[in-house]
């Protein structure tokens, strides 16, 4: 059965490379355009795991994260930050926070999919 | 610009095999514009034909070994092929672990290494497990046919790009700085790991025998006869009881009688005396 991945940006465009890479390694793709609505998504049906911009209007990445890893979900999806920040502030902040993996922005397919190999999913 | 006409294919092909022994496939040939852009650039030219027929002039010191190195493929990243390398930091690299135990050393050697990132992933394998290589010296050599890609490995300064293909979050927390848009190997990673130019077909680049040999992605440019060949030098500079890794696409099947695959080790071949008995045992 093909994993699940939830997109959370809020460009469209990005949503969309991401989309078409995850598809050819055979992920099922939804998308949320901000972390309310990618909250939303996951605590009606968690994916296996969550491609997360920082920057976001309503909430961002870092507070839907914070969300997420306080519910009581029964599952605990990865999380793989997909984000312009690049600094190891951020970085370091990301994973503190329960982030998996990070990409920072621009990335190709063998990046995703190696960060996606490393939190043991593709 | 301009297309690349054949009589420029056939010219710079034979260069590169007579060189290298490389072959320059049709999957390659595409990238020949692109990889010789910023040498047409340097010199106000519009086309490939101008440059080869500028290099087939010799009129400029040096201008074949720059086309040489531009032609040549360095696309590589860290731990390339997650599954194989856990493979090799669990069982294969247990197994060569203790048939060394007496001696505590492991040599190691990353032939085609490109720009370093591989040798650099295996140098972080073994200094993330310090219990693990308590006591051991582990010699680990990287070396490329490019000149180029070896003394930007040396540097062990990646862009963000790169730095990320590959390489867990925090091992590039734990090993790199940043510094602007690059990261920088930490003074304790590049002691770890040595790199000098070298060509898979010529004789092993040090005296001795290697515990593990690193040969990905090599092996696929060079004819059918040329790549018989490199594996004989592989298999003269491997312990009779080492491993070699290549390349997830590669094989030694139909190749080489030199090394086999082996059940345990699935992806990874051992030189064949060692591989045929364990089979039979």
């Amino acid at each position: 059965m093909s994993k699940k991945c939830l997109v959370v940006d809020d460009s469209k465009v990005i949503r969309k490379v991401a989309r078409h890479i995850l598809e050819t390694l055979d992920f099922t793709v939804d998308e949320a355009v901000d972390g309310r609505d990618a909250l939303d998504q996951c605590l009606q049906t968690p994916p296996d795991v969550v491609l997360l911009d920082w920057n976001m209007p309503v909430m961002s990445g870092m507070e839907f994260l914070r969300a997420l890893r306080q519910s009581d979900l029964p599952v605990r999806p990865k999380v793989v930050f997909c984000t312009t920040e690049n600094g190891m502030g951020h970085i370091r902040a990301a994973i503190e926070a329960g982030a998996d993996e990070y990409v920072m922005k621009p990335f190709d397919r063998e990046t995703l999919e190696s960060k996606l190999q490393i939190v043991g999913l593709a | 610009m301009s297309e690349v006409n054949s009589a420029a294919i056939r010219t710079l092909a034979a260069m590169l095999e007579a060189r290298t022994g490389q072959q320059l496939v049709t999957s390659r040939v595409w990238r020949i514009e692109t990889s010789l852009k910023p040498l047409l650039r340097e010199r106000g030219m519009t086309s490939t034909d101008q440059l080869v027929a500028a290099m087939l002039k010799g009129s400029e010191h040096g201008l074949a070994d720059r086309v040489i190195e531009a032609l040549l493929n360095n696309e590589t990243f860290f731990f390339r092929d997650h599954g194989v390398f856990q493979l090799l930091n669990g069982e294969a690299l247990e197994v060569l672990r203790a048939a060394r135990a007496a001696r505590r050393r492991l040599r190691i050697w990353c032939a085609g290494c490109s720009t370093g990132q591989e040798a650099y992933s295996i140098a972080m394998m073994i200094a993330d497990a310090p219990e693990r290589w308590q006591g051991w010296t582990i010699d680990i050599l990287g070396t490329d046919i490019s000149s180029g890609a070896v003394e930007r490995a040396q540097t062990g300064i990646f862009s963000q790009f790169e730095i990320q293909r590959g390489l867990p979050i925090m091992m590039m927390m734990r090993w790199f700085d940043q510094e602007g848009e690059n990261w920088y190997a930490s003074a304790e990673l590049k002691r770890r790991v040595q790199f000098r130019r070298h060509n898979v077909l010529e004789q092993p680049p040090m005296p001795g025998r290697f515990d593990l040999i690193l040969c990905r992605n090599v092996l696929l440019y060079f004819p059918s006869a040329v790549r018989t060949a490199a594996f004989d030098r592989l298999a003269s500079a491997i312990e009779p009881d080492g491993v070699l890794m290549l390349g997830a696409g590669e094989t030694v099947l139909g190749q080489t009688a030199k090394f086999v695959s082996e059940r345990e080790l699935r992806g990874l071949y051992r030189p064949a005396v060692l591989g045929e008995a364990s089979k039979a045992a």
